[in-house]
């Protein structure tokens, strides 16, 4: 009784450090193996294609919403202090530091994430990956690599547009709908938004968030047992896992590039 | 023919997004407002700087001349020596005086400046001689406290 909860525990270990060393590895043979993409760029642009402009409507409409969201809580709010100006730098600081990088990757991993999953996994399931070793065409640098890289690009520019949208949005309900002066709401934004210390540091926030999704939502289809249950499984743990992990680094950044 | 639509509907959304981040860093941002103008350096000290920090504007008569580059402890006279960046098409008399000021009621600390009437103007690594102290709160209400106490034993005596 005892020894088999103990057995329990230690198989739920040893399976957890075997997949996370697994992950680590795989991570550095796909990096490794993208050397040869330069020459087949075709590939990378098929999947920007796929993960990228798919995710615009998405992308825009959330960021439109969100942007509309924050202007309207926003002046509630400075209404109070009588300091509505300052709605302008609310939403484009807020947008540009958290929300736009955050939320991008959330909504990155449930639209592009899954996909990717559940299409590498059912390759997996379909034996195809075998087959293409059995060609010998490594499946890393043929299937995984190429996705990789297309996500790496495609989350900052996402990032940037739902940023962007979402400025706008703000702009719509404070000054067109509610009124808050326009030449304060813009000139408060500038003098309030750092260059290097808030965009730039969006703009890494997206790129990293960009690595982990990506590499969780392939990972977790290249590990999926090949069964409809496997995929079907790998899928929801991309959604989890890649959430999870983009606010936990989002809140590792945050501190460590906001610290002063 | 498809692979080129491919190929343009993929660099349309790379630019897409070149054009949002250029879009904030222009409208939302800083970025116009970064000079590569030629500047020169001078420096003031005060007893008491308040809370002013490093970027903050340096103003005269309410125009942006110039930006705060660094504040340190001078050890030998206990004071705060501040580095001001001026913009070089802004020159000032010797003898003008620098202030700590605040924006608003509770908004962020700036430098004003205020010409002198030398006919010698401020060169880069020149000390402003004359300044004064931003205001902080605690020794404002202790002074009117201390005041208020000395005439309250006058009227005693009376």
């Amino acid at each position: 009784m005892i020894s088999a909860f103990l057995a329990a525990i230690g198989r739920g270990v040893r399976e957890s450090v075997n997949s996370l060393g697994f992950g680590a590895r795989t991570f550095f043979a796909m990096l490794g193996a993208s050397g040869g993409l330069l020459r087949r760029f075709r590939l990378i642009t098929d999947q920007v294609h796929f993960i990228g402009n798919y995710s615009l409507v998405i992308i825009g409409v959330s960021g439109l919403f969100v942007g509309f969201v924050l202007g309207l809580q926003g002046y509630y709010t400075l209404n109070k202090y009588g300091s509505e100006q300052a709605l302008g730098l609310l939403v484009a600081l807020s947008l540009v530091r958290e929300l736009g990088p955050v939320v991008t990757a959330l909504l990155f991993a449930g639209r592009a994430g899954t996909s990717l999953t559940a299409e590498i996994g059912l390759m997996k399931a379909g034996e195809q990956l075998a087959a293409m070793e059995m060609m010998a065409v490594n499946p890393l640098q043929r299937v995984l690599a190429p996705r990789f890289w297309a996500g790496v690009i495609a989350m900052p520019a996402l990032a940037a547009i739902f940023s962007a949208v979402g400025v706008l949005g703000g702009y719509i309900v404070g000054v067109l709908m509610i009124g808050v002066d326009e030449g304060a709401f813009w000139s408060q934004m500038q003098a309030g938004v750092d260059v290097w210390k808030d965009i730039a540091n969006g703009v890494i926030k997206s790129v990293v968030f960009g690595v982990a999704v990506t590499f969780i939502a392939l990972f977790q289809g290249y590990e999926a047992s090949p069964t409809p249950e496997g995929v079907a499984r790998a899928t929801t743990r991309t959604v989890v896992i890649g959430s999870l992990t983009v606010l936990g680094l989002d809140f590792l950044l945050t501190a460590l590039m906001f610290n002063t | 023919m498809q692979r080129k639509s491919l190929d343009v509907w993929v660099g349309l959304f790379v630019v897409l997004g070149l054009v949002a981040l250029l879009f904030l860093a222009l409208k939302a941002g800083n970025l116009s407002t970064i000079s590569f103008a030629k500047t020169y350096n001078v420096t003031a000290r005060f007893d008491n700087i308040g809370g002013l920090k490093p970027g903050a504007p340096v103003k005269s008569a309410g125009v942006v001349v110039g930006r705060v580059d660094k504040i340190a402890l001078n050890n030998k006279t206990f004071q705060a020596e501040v580095t001001l960046k001026m913009q070089s098409g802004y020159q000032f008399p010797k003898d003008s005086s620098a202030k700590i000021l605040t924006s608003g009621l509770l908004g962020e600390q700036y430098i004003g400046l205020e010409p002198g009437g030398d006919t010698v103007n401020l060169a880069a690594g020149d000390r402003i001689s004359m300044t004064q102290s931003a205001i902080v709160l605690e020794n404002l209400i202790s002074q009117f406290l201390f005041s208020k106490a000395a005439e309250g034993k006058e009227d005693k005596k009376q």
